[in-house]
């Protein structure tokens, strides 16, 4: 059969491209232009070339952000992508434990990030807090607005208790997907339980995988609000990540100059991480399909 | 444009990436991109290694701005060969 093509029907996705244009594109530039410059407003600025870049390279402080924001991310992957695959091949396939289940699950990720703060702010506390309470009665000396460790831990469950869902939901979608005649192929060849998981549910939920984790990646390198709400960043800088600095400096400070430059080089990081995850795993898929 | 806070070396900067774009579309519709295998360990087409030579640039500016306080326009030069090599043999 000959593909149609039809190369008019790359209009329709201009307004797509103005949209992007005008919230990402644009903003994107003058980021660009501020991080060349030591810039008061528009009309009071000074080029001072990559002085901006040097500075914030040589920023211990943020050194360490980026340190805990890679063990903060590589923690809450490491988390949420397994937890989130056992979860959603133990969900029922039909009846009404379907849509209970699904309703339960999207409950977390329908509630604002401030508001998730604000829950487990109260939550953790051991006067008042539910967890804190029985954390402390167990005997657990808890307290996540002075222990470091606490706090850290607090930030990991909190994430892992309002993301989780959303990598279930995709692992779910994607076994679904499924056709049956796979798994009677499967119960034909005698195949283990761990065989049908590891050469056909695993492959087939690649793409979704790739989604979730994605977007686990990049939403947990830019968490702020639920932290910001927790801890404040503390105790110390112990639960600052690169986003709560970056405010700092851009808002708190009004550097705008080395803010532009900090965010340039997260935007690099991301990209970088994003583009060489992506091209591993759909490499990976295309050499099992061979 | 003054929000936007232009200076001429950033103009001429976003000048040169859209040309490169506009002129990757006309050579894709002039000469349709076969994607092929290179020394990079996976398969590419012509965008893809735009796309790895420009984040490469950015990356070998950042490092040598990182690393040494030589002129940089030596790592501009290291980026360009780097653009070079990987669209003609990555």
């Amino acid at each position: 059969m000959n593909k149609i093509t039809n190369n008019k029907a790359w209009f329709l996705v201009l307004p797509v491209f103005l949209i992007v244009a005008i919230s990402a594109i644009i903003p994107l530039m003058t980021v660009v232009n501020y991080s060349v410059q030591d810039i008061f407003d528009p009309q009071t600025r000074f080029f001072v070339g990559t002085e901006w870049f040097k500075q914030v390279l040589e920023d211990t402080r943020l050194h360490d952000a980026l340190v805990r924001q890679i063990i903060y991310t590589g923690s809450i992957l490491a988390i949420e992508i397994p937890l989130g695959i056992a979860i959603a091949l133990t969900l029922p396939r039909k009846g009404w434990g379907v849509s209970a289940c699904m309703v339960l699950l999207a409950l977390p990720l329908l509630i604002p990030w401030n508001v998730v703060g604000t829950i487990w702010q109260i939550f953790g506390r051991a006067d008042i807090g539910l967890g804190g309470y029985v954390i402390r009665s167990l005997g657990i000396s808890y307290n996540y607005s002075q222990n470091p460790m606490d706090a850290w831990i607090t930030v990991v469950v909190m994430d892992v208790w309002h993301w989780t869902s959303l990598v279930v939901l995709l692992c779910y979608a994607g076994l679904r997907s499924i056709p049956d005649a796979y798994y009677q192929a499967a119960k034909i060849d005698g195949a283990s339980n761990w065989a049908v998981f590891r050469f056909i549910q695993l492959p087939k939920m690649q793409s979704v995988l790739v989604i979730g984790v994605l977007l686990r990646f990049m939403d947990s390198f830019m968490i702020y609000t639920e932290p910001f709400v927790l801890t404040g960043g503390g105790p110390g800088n112990s639960t600052t990540f690169l986003s709560q600095y970056l405010t700092r400096m851009a808002v708190g400070q009004f550097d705008l100059g080395p803010a532009a430059a900090f965010s340039i080089i997260y935007f690099l990081i991301i990209l970088l991480v994003c583009w060489v995850f992506y091209t591993v795993v759909m490499n990976a898929g295309k050499r099992e399909e061979q | 444009m003054t929000w936007m806070a232009w200076t001429p070396i950033t103009a001429v900067f976003f000048t040169c990436i859209i040309l490169m774009l506009i002129g990757m579309g006309i050579w894709q519709t002039v000469s349709p991109t076969v994607p092929r295998r290179g020394f990079l360990p996976l398969i590419t087409t012509r965008g893809d290694r735009l796309f790895i030579s420009l984040l490469g640039a950015a990356y070998i500016h950042l490092g040598w701005l990182a690393v040494t306080d030589a002129a940089l326009w030596i790592a501009s030069i290291i980026a360009l060969l780097w653009l070079v090599c990987i669209m003609r043999w990555g």
